[in-house]
């Protein structure tokens, strides 16, 4: 009885598009399993990198897992809840997507990608304030008085 | 009788050596602008530590080995394929520094990458890394599209005798101009006018695109660089796929492209010799290889059915195609889907492409137009030879900016390069199955590497096997070279211990 109850659920699970796979998906599973979960409502949650590229009332958004980053396509109005994405100065908001993935989409050009239906924010990103390394500031001091030095021993022995 | 090397040919070669080194350290100058203008300090701040140790290093080697005499061939030779190691070394001081390499070995294996415009990366963290960084990935390829000694000889050094040696030894053969310091400026100049041309129009791109107009810019410059040095590095880890449009992808083909011509039909098209592009052998050759490619490629593709429309199969197979054959590396699929959407008929159309590369004096990798030219032109003369009467003289002809007659020393010249690309492919591909990788996918990343392309089926990441890492780097420093300033170096080895 068991048993039939929990192929049930996995059949239900794998092959009904109207339940999302719950738990998340990591971005090296969709994009190995890309033809089992082709068409499927996936959730995948990463942090927000580069730029929120907006094109009419549609948006694309980029998330990272760590390992890999998938294209978002979603609608403008769920763009707008991402205040900070990732680069160099800051850490982007950590979104969970509930979307479509499409294996090779048809509507953009064969990509791998998944429609957002809903977007829900697991945290805030934040601004890193970079502050100066002092053993590189330091290191770079010594790098050019040893330059100098030289210099003037070369100075020394041409005379 | 083999000749020791004697002390006046390490004073010639460590003289050069350290001219190159100082040309080198000064361009890091650009990346300590950007990181100014960014207000990027710790990032500067590497970059000041790595032009500090260039400048050393450098300015050590001219005072030690200062020398008036000019390099000889040999001499020559050596310069170029040291010069190389230690551009991979110096380079990746900065980048091991910013702390997005696990050890320096894969920051030299990404500054090696890098110079030899191939396009594997090991870097961790991609999307987090600072403007300044990655300008300075893009950079070098910039720099070693052009050549490390290109650069030396168009701004560093003044006219020598010894000159075209060292350019002959970077892997170029061809003088546009009767003079080889005219010629580096030559290419310097096409590049720049075309970096300016490419970064405006991948720059508003993005920006109709939807991205962040310093963004835009930024990426359009770095792509171009990675572009049209065939390189393909790129700012983002999704490579192309990040920008997510077709004008994208059209104008990174035309840049590819562009950057996979000869720097000599680049010459006779800006003087108005247009009719050359179709007449030249390259060219044609180019055009024939891309077409029958592209149809083993579309074959495997349709027979899988990895893409749901046949315009779709086109775009991805044929951009791939394209970033293989030019050697760019540029990729709009992941690395995974490689070996989960495409079957081993399209991978091997793509390993085909990889190998063969673009032409001779351009950014290209790879065994290259004009010797499978001229291989093909040769077994056409053979088998005419056979039909014929025997009476008949068979004479092949082939036009490369001009007609030349195919002389039998061309032809070994072409078979015994091709030899070479072949043998190191599968080197490669054999050490990548003793670290327990398949066979085709030790094909592909070794080809990818020995050809200086950059696609990656995912062998290559931080966590491969140290040996591998160094098999790559060897493949990819010997295939940039065109492996005679490379055998140069194993020769002089043998002369000292054997030599008298």
């Amino acid at each position: 009885m068991f048993s039939r109850v929990l192929t049930l659920l996995i059949l239900t699970v794998t092959f009904c598009p109207g339940i999302a796979l719950s738990g998340g998906i990591s971005s090296e599973d969709l994009i190995r399993n890309a033809r089992q979960y082709d068409g499927k409502l996936v959730v995948y949650s990463g942090e927000v990198i580069g730029d929120v590229m907006n094109r009419g009332k549609f948006a694309w958004v980029n998330i990272n897992d760590g390992d890999n980053a998938i294209g978002i396509w979603m609608s403008i109005n769920l763009a707008k809840e991402i205040k900070i994405t990732g680069s160099y100065k800051s850490r982007g908001d950590i979104l969970e997507v509930t979307g479509i993935f499409n294996r090779a989409c048809l509507e953009h050009g064969g990509d791998l990608d998944i429609h957002a239906q809903a977007i829900r924010k697991v945290s805030n990103g934040r601004v890193i304030n970079q502050r100066l390394n002092i053993d590189k500031r330091n290191q770079s001091f010594i790098l050019l008085l040893i330059i100098f030095l030289t210099w003037i021993l070369t100075l020394f022995k041409k005379r | 009788m083999i000749l020791k090397p004697v002390k006046q040919d390490l004073k010639v070669i460590g003289y050069y050596l350290g001219k190159i080194i100082l040309g080198l350290a000064f361009t890091m100058a650009i990346p300590i602008l950007a990181g100014l203008f960014f207000n990027e300090i710790n990032p500067t701040l590497d970059f000041v530590v790595g032009m500090e140790i260039s400048i050393l290093v450098g300015f050590l080697l001219i005072k030690i080995c200062h020398t008036e005499k000019d390099p000889n061939w040999m001499q020559g030779m050596i310069v170029v394929s040291l010069s190389w190691l230690f551009a991979m070394v110096l380079g990746a001081i900065p980048l091991y520094l910013s702390g997005h390499w696990k050890s320096f070995l894969d920051a030299c294996f990404d500054s090696m990458s890098g110079f030899a415009t191939t396009g594997l990366v090991l870097v961790q963290n991609l999307d987090h890394m600072s403007y300044t960084h990655n300008l300075w990935r893009h950079l070098i390829m910039f720099l070693g599209g052009q050549g490390i000694v290109v650069i030396a000889l168009s701004f560093f050094m003044r006219g020598f005798s010894g000159a075209f040696k060292m350019y002959v030894g970077e892997g170029r053969d061809e003088k546009i101009m009767p003079n080889v310091i005219h010629t580096s400026r030559f290419i310097w100049l096409v590049s720049i006018v075309y970096l300016v041309l490419g970064t405006l129009a991948l720059g508003i791109t993005g920006i109709i695109n939807g991205m962040k107009p310093v963004n835009s810019f930024f990426h359009g410059v770095c792509i171009f660089m990675a572009a049209f040095d065939t390189g393909g590095f790129s700012p983002q880890s999704q490579s192309i796929l990040y920008y997510h449009s077709f004008i994208y992808e059209i104008i990174t083909i035309i840049i590819i492209v562009l950057g996979a011509l000869n720097f000599k039909l680049h010459y006779h098209l800006w003087v108005g010799n247009r009719k050359e592009i179709f007449k030249n052998i390259e060219t044609t050759t180019f055009f024939i290889t891309v077409t029958v490619i592209f149809f083993i490629v579309g074959l495997g593709l349709l027979r899988i059915g990895s893409y749901p429309s046949k315009f779709l199969l086109f775009r991805k197979g044929f951009y791939q195609l394209i970033s293989a054959h030019t050697t760019a590396g540029f990729q709009t699929i992941y690395p995974q889907q490689f070996f989960s959407d495409w079957n081993p008929l399209a991978l091997t159309g793509i390993i085909m492409a990889m190998a063969l590369g673009g032409a001779v004096c351009s950014t290209t990798g790879g065994i290259k137009m004009l010797r499978i030219g001229i291989i093909c032109k040769a077994i056409k003369e053979d088998v005419k030879k056979i039909i014929m009467p025997g009476q008949a003289v068979i004479v092949e002809r082939m036009h490369h900016i001009k007609e030349v007659f195919l002389e039998d020393k061309v032809v070994r010249s072409a078979l015994i390069i091709t030899l070479f690309y072949i043998i190191l492919y599968g080197l490669g591909a054999l050490i990548g199955m003793f670290f327990g990788n398949p066979f085709l996918e030790s094909l592909f990343e070794s080809t990818s590497a020995a050809a200086n392309i950059g696609l990656s089926c995912g062998i290559t990441k931080p966590s491969m096997p140290i040996a591998l890492k160094i098999t790559y780097v060897i493949q990819m420093w010997a295939g940039r070279l065109e492996f005679m300033s490379v055998f140069t170096i194993f020769g002089v080895l043998y002369a000292t211990i054997k030599g008298k």
